[in-house]
């Protein structure tokens, strides 16, 4: 009974690893062209939901359903970006973004000419013949970006993607990939711990409890207007308000799971 | 003057001062030239090899084996590598087998497949693959093994087919490994291929320095010596090239600027 209009619908999803409980029971449905970030203590099991809508893992109790089809075997209509740097180091950036198109029987001809606009896209123009240690980590996550987002894939799935980086360059990331999903609007699962980044790109926020048998215990909607200005947000009053406003529900998690980890 | 510059020139004093304190005690009567002959004389007798049509055959039968137990050597030893290390039970049961193969001293087969092939170009060629094989197998096994986990899961999650991944993923991974043991392997096949010869041929280095050491001539065993090196020294550089072009995409070692 998928609603319609739903890109990913989980209803009362239960992970279970043997006989350890990830997810409790996690209801999360997102719309086609929605931007939902999630946001939880460390441990929680935000990954584990990603892999789920990937078709990775197998619900132990529950429903997923994706375009209100259940969802069997992988997902076809998802692109996933590790938090881990999955690119070929023996490719150059062009042939890594077009890695996904190759895959699928296109001609490495093809595939770069698909690629280089990509590449234009994600502000890396010129650097097509580059090989990844030619590429500073920025650079590299853009490369990684373009590499899912060519296979255009109707669910864009992001666990962490930008942790490692820095606080510039995170920043620059954030105007990239708001740029390429206001042109081009998909539905998109940001897993991240960062408040700011959740608040930031997403039109709403998710916040799991502590885990294990972590579950869901707020769904805030950002009404932040777009086009969103991603260096001149962090310090508006609405930003601010939203920030008091989950951290007050995030915060008491983030405290369970210290004491639960010891 | 450069660092690199300073290097090379010591390395020729040192080589130049070798010589000659050599060639001096020759002369000088301190060292036997029966054991130790001249080094001029080495290089007369190179000389006089070198305007033989022989010597040039003997060079192409060696160059000819040490290329065809390479390639030979090298291509087994990949697919075996390959296939043992994407299939773990597999690579559980032969596992004892390989170690056990592996720890035969390989030289003492020579005997062996010079009784089943002949005295010809294959009992050279089997030899020098038996010695290559081992190698280019354990490091295709450990780069098919060691493949980063998340650069598969990536390429999976690009719903890479089984053949893409071989072909994009495992194959380029182990071929750094491959190619890092690529100097090595070089030896092992000349080796293989002059050891050969050594025990029963009738042409070839290794057939050149046995008939020298029949007579006691030891100018001739040291000059197939020299000569030999050479070879080696070449197809190292060869090999250099190859690597070179192969491993670009690789950073540069922090020492080479």
């Amino acid at each position: 009974m998928g609603r319609p209009g739903l890109a990913v619908d989980l209803h009362d999803v239960m992970i279970r690893f043997g006989d350890f409980t990830a997810v409790k029971s996690m209801n999360l449905q997102v719309a086609e062209t929605e931007f939902v970030a999630v946001v939880g203590p460390t441990g929680c099991g935000k990954s584990t939901i990603l892999n789920t809508v990937t078709g990775l893992l197998k619900p132990a109790a529950g429903d997923v359903r994706i375009f209100g089809k259940s969802l069997t075997g992988l997902n076809g209509q998802s692109g996933y970006m590790l938090q881990q740097e999955g690119l070929l180091p023996w490719k150059t950036a062009q042939d890594n973004v077009g890695l996904g198109l190759v895959f699928q029987g296109r001609s490495v001809a093809k595939a770069r000419e698909q690629a280089r606009p990509w590449l234009a896209k994600v502000g890396l123009k010129g650097f097509e013949e580059r090989y990844l240690h030619q590429l500073s980590g920025g650079q590299r996550k853009r490369v990684a970006m373009a590499q899912t987002l060519i296979m255009e894939p109707k669910i864009v799935l992001m666990d962490e993607p930008f942790s490692a980086l820095d606080v510039h360059t995170r920043r620059l990331m954030h105007r990239i990939l708001l740029d390429l999903w206001q042109a081009d609007r998909r539905s998109l699962i940001f897993i991240t711990h960062d408040l700011d980044e959740a608040i930031t790109l997403a039109d709403r926020v998710v916040v799991m409890s502590a885990g294990p048998a972590s579950r869901m215990v707020a769904d805030v909607r950002i009404t932040l207007p777009r086009p969103r200005d991603v260096s001149a947000l962090q310090t508006t009053d609405e930003f601010v308000a939203l920030y008091r406003e989950i951290w007050s529900l995030l915060g008491a998690e983030v405290e369970k799971s210290y004491v639960t980890q010891g | 003057m450069s660092r690199r510059g300073r290097v090379a020139l010591t390395q020729f004093a040192i080589l130049l001062g070798m010589i000659l304190i050599w060639e001096l005690g020759v002369w000088a009567g301190l060292i036997d030239p029966f054991f130790f002959p001249a080094p001029s004389t080495l290089v007369v007798r190179i000389g006089e090899w070198m305007s033989t049509a022989d010597f040039w055959g003997d060079i192409g039968i060696t160059l000819l084996e040490t290329v065809l137990s390479f390639l030979a050597g090298i291509g087994i030893g990949t697919a075996l590598g390959i296939w043992l290390g994407l299939s773990p039970f597999a690579a559980e049961v032969v596992q004892p087998f390989i170690k056990m193969f592996n720890a035969i001293p390989r030289i003492l087969l020579g005997p062996i497949f010079v009784i089943w092939f002949g005295l010809g170009l294959t009992s050279k060629v089997a030899l020098g693959v038996t010695l290559v094989l081992f190698v280019a197998f354990f490091n295709t096994f450990q780069g098919v093994r060691e493949v980063n986990p998340v650069v598969l899961a990536n390429a999976r999650l690009l719903r890479a087919s089984k053949s893409s991944l071989l072909r994009h993923v495992y194959l380029p991974s182990a071929t750094t490994w491959i190619l890092s043991s690529l100097r090595v392997s070089v030896g092992m096949a000349v080796m293989g291929a002059v050891v050969a010869e050594y025990l029963g041929s009738s042409a070839g280095l290794g057939h050149l320095i046995a008939q020298a050491e029949g007579v006691l001539d030891a100018t001739g065993v040291f000059a197939g010596i020299i000569v030999l090196s050479a070879f080696v020294v070449v197809l190292d550089a060869i090999v250099d090239c190859a690597e070179k072009r192969l491993l670009v995409w690789r950073p540069a070692p922090a020492h080479e600027s």
